[in-house]
């Protein structure tokens, strides 16, 4: 018990103290009352009239479970793709141009919209991968690289050509009302949330169970063992990058027929969606079905920051802080993260 | 167009502006690749570097503090990186990314505790560097207008870049530091603790990162920015990433990524929109890396 208690459970505490402690100085230094702040964050991240804030924390959820799904995805199979950020915009921008553009049933232009944002999404992450497999530029790099071209592209389109003039704001026309997501009755919650949940189950059962979940693990895990037991380690690669960046392109539609209606220019950078997935996968060291646990937490980390700066004047950013804070501490923790491929040693299919 | 732009006073002016950023962190970088740390938070560096630069220049009343605040905020991240990274165990990456995230959270929350502001904060308080004048190289034409009238952080980034280059090649701790990089468990062997080295490595890329925010902040302009390193710690890791850490190398790319920086800032004027001109230095990176990339493929084939 002794050893238990030295080995295990005193770190434990220590890293909770030690979070818990810089809190405490963030709060100090913005000269907070902390009874406030804290009942600030719970309402922001759980509360409000008719739980309206819970909602919004579901709301962000939604979009930080379905980055981190897509990132999950990749990350399993061994490709470090931290370009989640720009496949995101794409997939919202064709997602948001569809929307304004397509004429036809509102269910029609929603569902073009979805696949285009899909596509759109899923080929701008194998970009990377075959910048990767072709060329030999590291994944990792390749991969964030391309979230500036993609972030400065719907910059230009909705600053230019598709620009919604009238509003004064640098974003698209409005989808027309017919083609949005439908709200669960009485609250303002949109249905995005079913399209993650059952992409959450669907991302369990492709991990756990099926044939090329389980290879694009074992690329993960034993990349030169993959090779050398003749898996197809392109066909890996390009697979899974594309699932991954079709999910976040998924992400980039439902943010547009669910959230905005529209696409506003940096509505998907600002909110940090793509890096909170990244962080959301990898607390809980990439296990499949604990991702929308993670993903959660870090949302009502944010909304409840955001309470706290309402009620006791902390700047949101607390938030960020913390959830960075709290990467740090489990990163010495974090099992079953191998990550091939990460500083360009891993070159698939030389 | 053509020639007369690129001779233009003004855009030769532009350049080391541009390119002592991406120098500066560049090298520090450089640092840690050939001391084997795999360190690609240097965005989260700077940007903590160009707020302390405010800080302290703010606080008292000289851009030499300013200076010397931003390299102790370069160092603190370098430490924390430290900490996590070789202490605790972490994963490079991982700890990278964090500390990426806790820089952007960090100086916007101290932004507007400190300063009460959100999204920037100028004031006449803030001392910046102002240019040195030469007086023989400023009569050179294109040298002149070039290298002439920088900033101290300018001409410091180049002596550092030399510096390093003899350090790597001849200097007992540098020798030291490369060797924990290439072959630790010798290194440990001879006596010396690699973990020690990186630490080291890890404290100068602090400082370094830290003097290349306060080229942005207290140099170039004098006020900062939220998430004002904007992608030049990525291009400083790419070109890290090109020259394995070679500090000429890393002059090299870092002009030429200089170059285009200030080549796209200058199109503005031209009618294009600014989209265009801005994403010139990530294209460029990008073609820079996906070219080199191919061609060192084609080599080892």
């Amino acid at each position: 018990m002794d050893i238990d208690f030295r080995n295990q459970l005193l770190p434990c505490v220590s890293v909770f103290a030690w979070i818990f402690g810089i809190l405490l100085v963030l709060m100090f230094v913005a000269n907070a009352h902390f009874g406030e702040a804290i009942s600030g964050f719970l309402n922001g991240a759980f509360g409000g009239r008719n739980l309206a804030y819970l909602l919004t924390t579901l709301s962000r959820a939604t979009l930080i479970v379905g980055m981190a799904l897509a990132v999950m995805i990749s990350f399993r199979a061994g490709l470090f793709n931290i370009g989640g950020e720009g496949q995101l915009v794409i997939g919202g921008l064709a997602a948001a141009l569809v929307g304004v553009y397509m004429p036809g049933p509102g269910w029609l232009v929603m569902a073009t919209g979805i696949v285009a944002a899909m596509a759109a999404g899923g080929l701008w992450a194998v970009l990377a991968g075959v910048m990767q497999l072709y060329v030999g530029v590291p994944l990792l790099i390749g991969s964030l690289l391309l979230n500036y071209p993609a972030r400065y592209l719907g910059s230009y389109l909705v600053g230019h050509p598709f620009r919604d003039v009238a509003s004064g704001l640098p974003q698209t026309h409005l989808v027309p009302n017919e083609a949005w997501l439908p709200l669960f009755s009485g609250t303002r919650l949109d249905m995005g949330i079913l399209f993650i949940a059952l992409m959450s189950v669907l991302a369990v059962i492709y991990c756990n169970s099926t044939v090329p979940g389980y290879r694009a693990r074992m690329n993960g895990l034993a990349p030169e063992f993959a090779r050398a037991s003749g898996l197809p380690v392109k066909r890996i690669v390009l697979q899974s990058l594309l699932m991954s960046g079709a999910i976040a392109g998924l992400v980039g539609a439902l943010a547009v027929f669910g959230l905005h209606h529209r696409f506003t220019d940096g509505m998907l950078v600002q909110p940090l969606y793509a890096w909170t997935g990244i962080i959301a996968v990898l607390l809980v060291g990439m296990v499949p079905w604990a991702v929308p646990i993670s993903g959660f937490f870090f949302a009502a980390i944010q909304t409840g920051a955001a309470g706290m700066e309402r009620t006791a004047d902390v700047p949101k950013e607390i938030g960020l802080i913390m959830q960075a804070v709290i990467i740090l501490f489990v990163a010495g923790r974090i099992s079953g993260v191998s990550l091939a491929g990460k500083s360009g040693e891993n070159d698939n299919g030389h | 167009m053509g020639i007369d732009l690129v001779l233009d006073p003004a855009f030769l002016q532009s350049v080391p502006r541009f390119l002592t950023p991406i120098l500066l962190a560049a090298l520090g970088g450089a640092i840690c690749e050939r001391a084997g740390v795999f360190n690609i938070a240097l965005e989260g560096f700077i940007l903590v570097g160009a707020f302390c630069a405010v800080l302290g220049s703010y606080f008292m009343g000289s851009e030499w503090w300013g200076a010397v605040a931003a390299m102790a905020g370069g160092v603190g991240m370098g430490l924390l990186f430290a900490e996590f990274s070789l202490r605790r165990k972490g994963d490079a990456i991982v700890v990278s990314i964090a500390l990426n995230l806790f820089a952007a959270g960090l100086t916007v929350y101290l932004l507007r505790t400190i300063f009460g502001v959100s999204g920037a904060f100028r004031d006449s308080g803030i001392k910046g560097f102002s240019g040195i004048d030469i007086p023989l190289l400023r009569d050179i034409p294109v040298l002149g207008p070039l290298l002439n009238g920088q900033s101290i952080l300018f001409y410091f980034a180049v002596f550092a870049a030399l510096a390093l280059q003899l350090f790597f090649a001849r200097h007992r701790l540098g020798l030291r530091l490369r060797a924990a990089g290439e072959n630790p468990a010798g290194l440990s062997a001879g006596g010396v603790d690699p973990q020690r080295v990186q630490l080291w490595a890890l404290v100068l890329c602090g400082a370094l990162c830290g003097l290349a925010g306060a080229q942005l902040s207290i140099a170039n302009v004098n006020l900062f920015v939220e998430n004002m390193s904007a992608g030049r710690g990525w291009i400083a890791v790419v070109a890290v990433l090109l020259t394995r850490g070679r500090p000429l190398y890393v002059l090299f790319i870092a002009v030429l990524f200089g170059f285009v920086d200030s080549l796209s800032f200058r199109i503005q004027g031209f009618g294009l929109p600014q989209q265009f001109t801005d994403v010139m230095p990530y294209l460029a990176t990008l073609i820079a890396l996906i070219v080199l990339s191919a061609w060192h493929k084609s080599k080892t084939a």
